[in-house]
């Protein structure tokens, strides 16, 4: 042998071939009754293993006060911290002096779901939700306006609590 | 050659067909329910009822998907070897008896498409054509892994090939008789005269070439993705990569029809002879047809759990395995077998009936302890080098 390979000795038991085969047909022969891990998707969308997390960044939310107007107050602090720039808000004032948006988009493929216009936001009006289907047939559709920001009822998320941070 | 000869065989030939592709079709969902299963999965299950109609659904894809044909290829063998490799498969089934005989008002009609007197021969001869659709294919892609897929096809199946013939021999020295329908017949007095039991050892020697010969895993070394991308079919697309897939689950059927006929009885009902003895009825062939079933359906499932239980062979051992271990072993169980049936037969006199199966059982036993023994001291999965000298 021109290259010096080891081959090491080993004892029976682990060179086994037939008992290893047969063992580990008995295997997967016993996982063929034992109860699946798959969930349903469409059907089931949480089990008792898996929650969607209450910290899931997901398609924003506006929340709205008891008028129904959203809580905005066109502070622009949410387009200044958005790391994507997928935000377009436009100021407006009405004749008492309250800001409010008069445009207020989010395109959301642009949007990378930091949460950051959650964190900012000093009102708590613009939320990422707790939400994950959102397929749409035009892509236009994807640029979410206020009007159907402040339409989304899903849930919003909790995001990541520095002083709580294993979510306690 | 009447009439009625002629239709009973068309009627035969469509419904084997229909039969058989029917089955492959479901067979192919079968695999990927079963190794979901396997696997702690569902599999597919969304189409139709229990995922029924999935194979309606891969086969529609199939259909409306881009043929490819690289540029390099060499055209008429790139597009004949799909069929080259599917037609065999489907051939081989033509001389394998399925259920006992069904009368009918014209004459008792044999529930095999052709009951040819060398049927046997016949299995043999096409049961190593399939190989040159998978080696074409490798030639004709002009890619080199689809080559080298090729090539490992031509060689595992030749290697193979010997061990299985000489497997088959001994079915041949008991049944004194080359005729399926013949070797089907002396096997059904009772349950011990299987062939399975007086040849125990040539049925492992059988089913292990069966599983290199239709090349499933741990024998997949023709399509192994990991190495060869997916072998001889890697520029295959749409229907003629589907053929590839048609044709394995054809000769995967094919083989198991042929492991039930040779070694468990073929269509025999165990522990009664009513089924094998005339006047045939509808009945007996309805009953023999579902006996057969379900024993092929039995070997299927053991191909798909074998397959998802046991990775790939090194190529050199699948090599050794081959012609150190399983050609040899075929060779010597053969002279044994042969020494053993004359004694039985010429010197004492037995004729062929439960005491000599029984004879052969045990001797089969005394054989087994000792080659599993040894097999089982990482002689089939060793290192590929011999030991450094010290």
């Amino acid at each position: 042998m021109a290259i010096g390979i080891k081959v090491v000795r080993r004892p029976g038991a682990q060179v086994s071939y037939l008992r290893a085969t047969l063992r580990g047909m008995a295997l997967t022969f016993s996982h063929l009754w034992r109860p699946k891990v798959t969930m349903q998707y469409p059907e089931e969308k949480s089990s008792k293993d898996w929650t969607i997390s209450p910290r899931w960044r997901g398609t924003h939310r506006m929340l709205t006060d008891a008028q129904g107007r959203a809580k905005c107050v066109a502070c622009g602090l949410c387009p200044q911290i958005c790391p994507a720039n997928c935000i377009k808000l436009v100021p407006g004032e009405d004749e008492d002096g309250n800001r409010y948006p008069l445009i207020y988009e989010i395109d959301e493929f642009r949007c990378i779901f930091c949460g950051y216009c959650q964190e900012v936001c000093p009102e708590e009006a613009i939320h990422v939700g707790v939400h994950y289907e959102n397929s749409e047939y035009a892509r236009d559709r994807f640029v979410y306006d206020l009007e159907r920001l402040s339409a989304q009822t899903h849930p919003v998320s909790t995001l990541w609590d520095p002083s709580d941070p294993k979510g306690e | 050659m009447t009439v009625f000869f002629l239709v009973s065989s068309v009627i035969k030939i469509v419904a084997v067909f229909t039969a058989i592709m029917t089955g492959v079709a479901l067979l192919t969902l079968a695999e990927r329910r079963i190794c979901a299963w396997m696997q702690d999965r569902l599999g597919p299950n969304r189409v139709g009822p229990q995922g029924l109609l999935q194979p309606a659904a891969d086969g529609l894809k199939n259909l409306i998907k881009e043929e490819t044909l690289p540029a390099q290829a060499d055209k008429a063998l790139f597009l004949l070897a799909p069929a080259i490799a599917f037609i065999p498969a489907l051939l081989t089934f033509a001389v394998i008896p399925f259920a006992a005989p069904l009368p009918t008002p014209w004459g008792d009609v044999d529930m095999v498409v052709a009951n040819l007197p060398v049927g046997f021969l016949y299995i043999l001869a096409l049961g190593s054509l399939g190989v040159y659709g998978i080696v074409l294919a490798g030639w004709s892609s002009n890619n080199k892994y689809s080559l080298l897929g090729g090539l490992r096809a031509g060689a595992q199946m030749i290697s193979y090939e010997i061990a299985m013939g000489m497997s088959t021999v001994a079915v041949l020295l008991l049944a004194g008789n080359v005729t399926l329908t013949d070797i089907v017949a002396r096997q059904s007095t009772s349950l011990i005269t299987w062939n399975v039991f007086p040849l125990g050892l040539a049925f492992f020697i059988f089913i292990v070439a069966a599983f290199a010969e239709t090349n499933r895993l741990p024998f997949d070394l023709p399509e192994a993705e990991a190495e060869l991308i997916a072998g001889y079919h890697t520029e295959y697309s749409a229907m003629k990569f589907s053929m590839f897939y048609i044709a394995e689950y054809a000769n995967m059927v094919t083989a198991s029809a042929l492991m039930t006929t040779l070694f468990f009885g073929g269509w025999d009902i165990p522990f009664t002879t009513w089924d094998n003895t005339p006047p045939w009825t509808i009945l007996k062939t309805l009953a023999t047809l579902a006996v057969f079933s379900l024993k092929v359906l039995g070997f299927l499932f053991v191909y798909i759990w074998v397959r998802w239980t046991l990775p790939r062979f090194r190529y050199d051992q699948l090599m050794a395995l081959g012609w150190k271990v399983m050609l040899p072993l075929a060779l010597v169980y053969l002279v044994v077998l042969a020494t053993a049936i004359w004694v039985l037969h010429d010197r004492l006199g037995w004729s062929y009936d439960q005491r000599f199966a029984l004879a052969l059982f045990g001797l089969n036993l005394l054989l087994a302890v000792p080659l599993f023994f040894v097999l089982d001291r990482g002689r089939i999965v060793a290192g590929s080098v011999a030991e450094e000298r010290v």
